[in-house]
């Protein structure tokens, strides 16, 4: 397997880069968060991303997408994470298209020319509590009459707040795996949907579900069949949230390398003491290193979705890691500018944050890895 | 020069020519060139052939130091087993993959390359040759050796005839090694070389040395040196090892005491040795941070966390090496991957340039930790330093060793002032 972009992801690379500097710099996502959007993202730019082919980029083209695999979602979701894009790629594009596509359904494909063209929004409802842990999930569905009743509680959806349905995973047998997922309407009787503003500017909902009725034809794949799709929209999600941490970082690195260059101090611009040099070529090593991680979990994913999740857990552990290394040495290398709303690196720190603990932490991914490896 | 015309258009055609006599491959070229040969068939072919020519006794890992094969004059062979496998991989030119088939190479491309060492790995097969001529000398005369040099040394060093070692340091140059001061004087038909270096690994057991020598002490220090090639025989060369504390002795000081060079044993152009030497570095550096078994140890990690730190379902005990165990592995395979993606991005047989700094710093640094950690799960019995059921310390000793790896090529500091400038292109200090 080769890890460089070939020919066609590096023009993805670069178109995508110009139209994000053009239309999405980071100017225009602190406008976005200025005006305190309770979208949490520019529709207008959202629909503009959409007709170039991003929400499409893995919905099969006889469903209205470009079909360009992970590798490629990857690429984009880097570029999105050095500007700091706000957008419903991650949540709609990436992990609900996934799951819609690997459950095959009509029901399910039905859903997928929406999302391909930006018109719909759907996000995916997994965590529960504090922690990201599926396996966990309590939320339950249980027969009635001739379909479900679903009871429970819904954190950290994602876009939950603004979205057109809602893809739910709910328990229906033991744990861990007896898992269903559900599709279901935000409006519908007994949803009560909370949006939670979050430290990144950006938007998820708290749901929660009070006798909600679901029947045969709002399953997504098959009774008790949900955690093989949930894990699959998952990986996905994972795998392109690692490759955006890796832009944050690499965005981070970029203007405090700058900054290195253009602040002086004692007669000379800091980036000449050796102090911070090191710590800068260090950062670089590890932004490097995490890039490749990152390559490979989308190569894996592409060539085998099914036995990619030690790879996607490579690269979101790695991503993690180094997005943190890079937001606290950007704050550091700035100095008292770096405490202020006024300069960029903050917003870099809050939206590593938010990736830190989205779809699984440090420890979560090192774990998995640890089973893998069989230590 | 050979690279350059590999990697213009029509390189292929002109590398096919230069494989020209050898048969197998230009038959496996030939296939290749009229599209006969796919990919599978080449990988086919060479599972075959390593099926048919791996000695069972050179598969599986090595257990220590001494299964490493160096090759030279002096060279004992450990077993009939370690001299066959190095003749018959070097009759193909596979202990030097890459290199252009005239001079002895297995005139590889990159994906080649990775088929074979795909397929060597799959047997577990040893590497049946290590060599500072293999790892530095040898990019380096490819890239910068004239036509007669490259046909005397490269193809015995492809064989594993003459070991080499490496005179750069000096006792005054370490990390400002431009300040070597052994001096070659023109003597019109020779150079006369006097002075001392100094870390000069195997020096003992090498056959010739490559040095970096002052040619004119007037220039600027990086405009004086010259990179020559010296017979270690060579009356006036002399040897002294010195003790490491692994307890081994593989380093020496070298005394150069009016040695005789033969002026074409000069590299290059006289006073340009700098560029020769800083390319060469590349080249060690990628080797030390991810490929060189004989400095970074032979050891997996997760065989001694196996062996000693795990309980009968295979899970690690303590909580603690638990977790930094898989801290080590998580960095080690996303490094293993990202030596892939450098070397991927490299044109074929060039090395990574500045990159090998950040591969040596990581890759280095990265080996020490896992050094420690075997330790660590090792307990007491990895203080064992002799005797045979720690194979003589085996383990202490080779965690010892890796310490070196931070310094050795160019310390640490130095590589992340080198990724500081060159390629962060921060201001000087
Ligand atoms: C096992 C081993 C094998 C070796 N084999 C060979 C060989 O075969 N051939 C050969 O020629 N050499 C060899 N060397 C030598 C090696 O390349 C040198 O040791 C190395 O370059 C460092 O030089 P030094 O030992 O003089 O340390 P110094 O340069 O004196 O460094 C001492 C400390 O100061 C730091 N330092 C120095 N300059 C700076 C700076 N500008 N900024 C920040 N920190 C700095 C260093 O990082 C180091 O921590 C070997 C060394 C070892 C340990």
């Amino acid at each position: 397997m080769n890890l460089i972009p070939t020919e066609e992801e590096a023009l993805l690379q670069q178109s995508a880069r110009k139209f994000l500097d053009d239309k999405a710099s980071v100017k225009a996502f602190r406008k976005l968060r200025d005006e305190a959007s309770t979208n949490g993202f520019d529709r207008g730019l959202w629909r503009e991303m959409s007709e170039m082919g991003w929400a499409g980029v893995l919905v099969a083209e006889d469903s209205g997408g470009v079909g360009l695999g992970h590798r490629a979602a990857g690429v984009l979701a880097e570029e999105m994470g050095k500007t700091l894009v706000a957008s419903p790629f991650l949540s709609s594009a990436v992990m609900a298209a996934t799951a819609l596509g690997t459950a095959a359904s009509s029901e399910s494909a039905a859903l997928l020319p929406g999302i391909s063209a930006g018109e719909i929004v759907v996000a995916l409802a997994v965590d529960e509590g504090h922690k990201h842990d599926p396996a966990k999930t309590t939320l339950h569905a249980k027969p009635h009459g001739n379909g479900f009743r679903l009871n429970g509680e819904k954190s950290f959806v994602v876009d939950g707040h603004v979205a057109d349905q809602l893809i739910v995973a709910a328990r229906t047998s033991a744990p861990p795996t007896g898992l269903t997922l559900f599709l279901v309407d935000p409006k519908k009787k007994g949803v009560e949907i909370e949006r939670t503003a979050t430290v990144d500017g950006r938007n998820a909902a708290r749901v929660r579900f009070d006798n909600v009725e679901a029947n045969g034809d709002d399953i997504v794949g098959d009774i008790d069949g949900g955690w093989s799709i949930l894990e699959r929209a998952l990986n996905a999600g994972r795998a392109a949230l690692s490759a955006e941490l890796t832009g944050v970082a690499a965005g981070a690195f970029g203007i405090t390398n700058q900054y290195l260059k253009d602040r002086t101090q004692f007669g000379r611009p800091i980036g000449a003491f050796q102090a911070l040099q090191h710590r800068a070529a260090h950062l670089y090593c590890e932004i490097e290193v995490t890039a490749s991680a990152v390559a490979n979990a989308g190569r894996e994913l592409d060539r085998d979705p099914g036995a990619a999740a030690g790879a996607v857990s490579l690269a979101k552990a790695r991503a993690i890691e180094t997005a943190r290394l890079a937001v606290s040495e950007g704050v550091q290398m700035h100095g008292g500018v770096g405490m202020t709303d006024e300069f960029d690196i903050g917003l870099y720190m809050k939206r590593a944050r938010v990736g830190t603990e989205w779809l699984g932490d440090y420890a979560f991914h090192a774990e998995r890895i640890a089973e893998l490896r069989g230590f | 020069m050979a690279r350059d015309d590999a990697d213009a258009p029509g390189g292929r055609a002109c590398s096919l020519e230069r494989l020209g006599n050898q048969d197998g491959l230009s038959r496996v070229w030939g296939k290749r060139m009229s599209g006969e040969l796919s990919a599978e068939d080449f990988r086919a072919d060479i599972k075959n052939w390593l099926e048919a020519n791996c000695p069972p006794a050179m598969r599986g890992p090595m257990r220590d130091e001494a299964d490493i094969c160096w090759g030279g004059r002096n060279w004992v062979y450990q077993s009939h087993e370690q001299r066959l496998w190095l003749e018959r991989m070097a009759a193909k030119g596979w202990t030097a993959p890459t290199w252009p088939g005239a001079y002895g190479g297995g005139g590889l491309d990159r994906t080649e390359e990775k088929v074979l060492r795909e397929e060597l790995d799959a047997i577990a097969a040893r590497s049946p040759l290590e060599s500072f001529g293999l790892w530095m000398l040898g990019p380096a005369l490819l890239q910068f050796g004239n036509e007669a040099q490259k046909q005397e040394h490269l193809p015995k060093i492809v064989r594993g005839e003459i070991r080499w070692c490496q005179g750069y340091s000096e006792p005054n140059a370490g990390s400002d090694l431009a300040n070597v001061q052994t001096h070659a004087e023109d003597k019109g038909d020779h150079y006369l070389v006097n002075g001392q270096k100094v870390w000069t690994s195997y020096a003992d057991k090498a056959d010739w040395i490559f040095c970096l020598v002052r040619t004119d002490r007037e220039a600027p220090k990086h405009r004086g040196i010259s990179f020559i090639l010296i017979d270690m025989t060579t009356p006036g060369v002399s040897t002294r090892p010195i003790k490491l504390i692994s307890g081994k002795s593989p380093f020496c000081e070298t005394f150069f005491d009016d040695v005789k060079v033969p002026k074409a044993n000069l590299v290059g152009e006289l006073n340009r040795g700098w560029d020769i030497a800083k390319y060469l570095l590349t080249h060690e550096r990628e080797m030390i941070g991810g490929g060189a078994r004989g400095l970074l140890g032979v050891r997996a990690l997760g065989e001694v966390l196996a062996n000693y730190a795990s309980d009968e379902d295979g899970q690690i005990v303590d909580p603690m090496l638990r977790t930094d165990a898989k801290r080590a592995e998580i960095d080690t395979w996303a490094f293993m991957l990202t030596l892939e993606r450098f070397k991927d991005q490299a044109k074929a047989g060039r090395g990574v340039g500045d990159a090998s700094a950040m591969l040596k710093y990581y890759g280095t640094e990265l080996n020490k930790r896992r050094y420690e950690l075997m330790m660590t799960a090792a307990g007491t019995d990895g203080l064992e330093w002799e005797g045979e059921r720690s194979n003589d310390g085996a383990l202490a000793r080779e965690w010892l060793r890796t310490k070196a790896n931070s310094i050795e090529g160019g310390t640490s500091e130095v590589m992340l002032g080198i990724i500081a400038k060159r390629i962060l292109e921060l201001p000087g200090g």
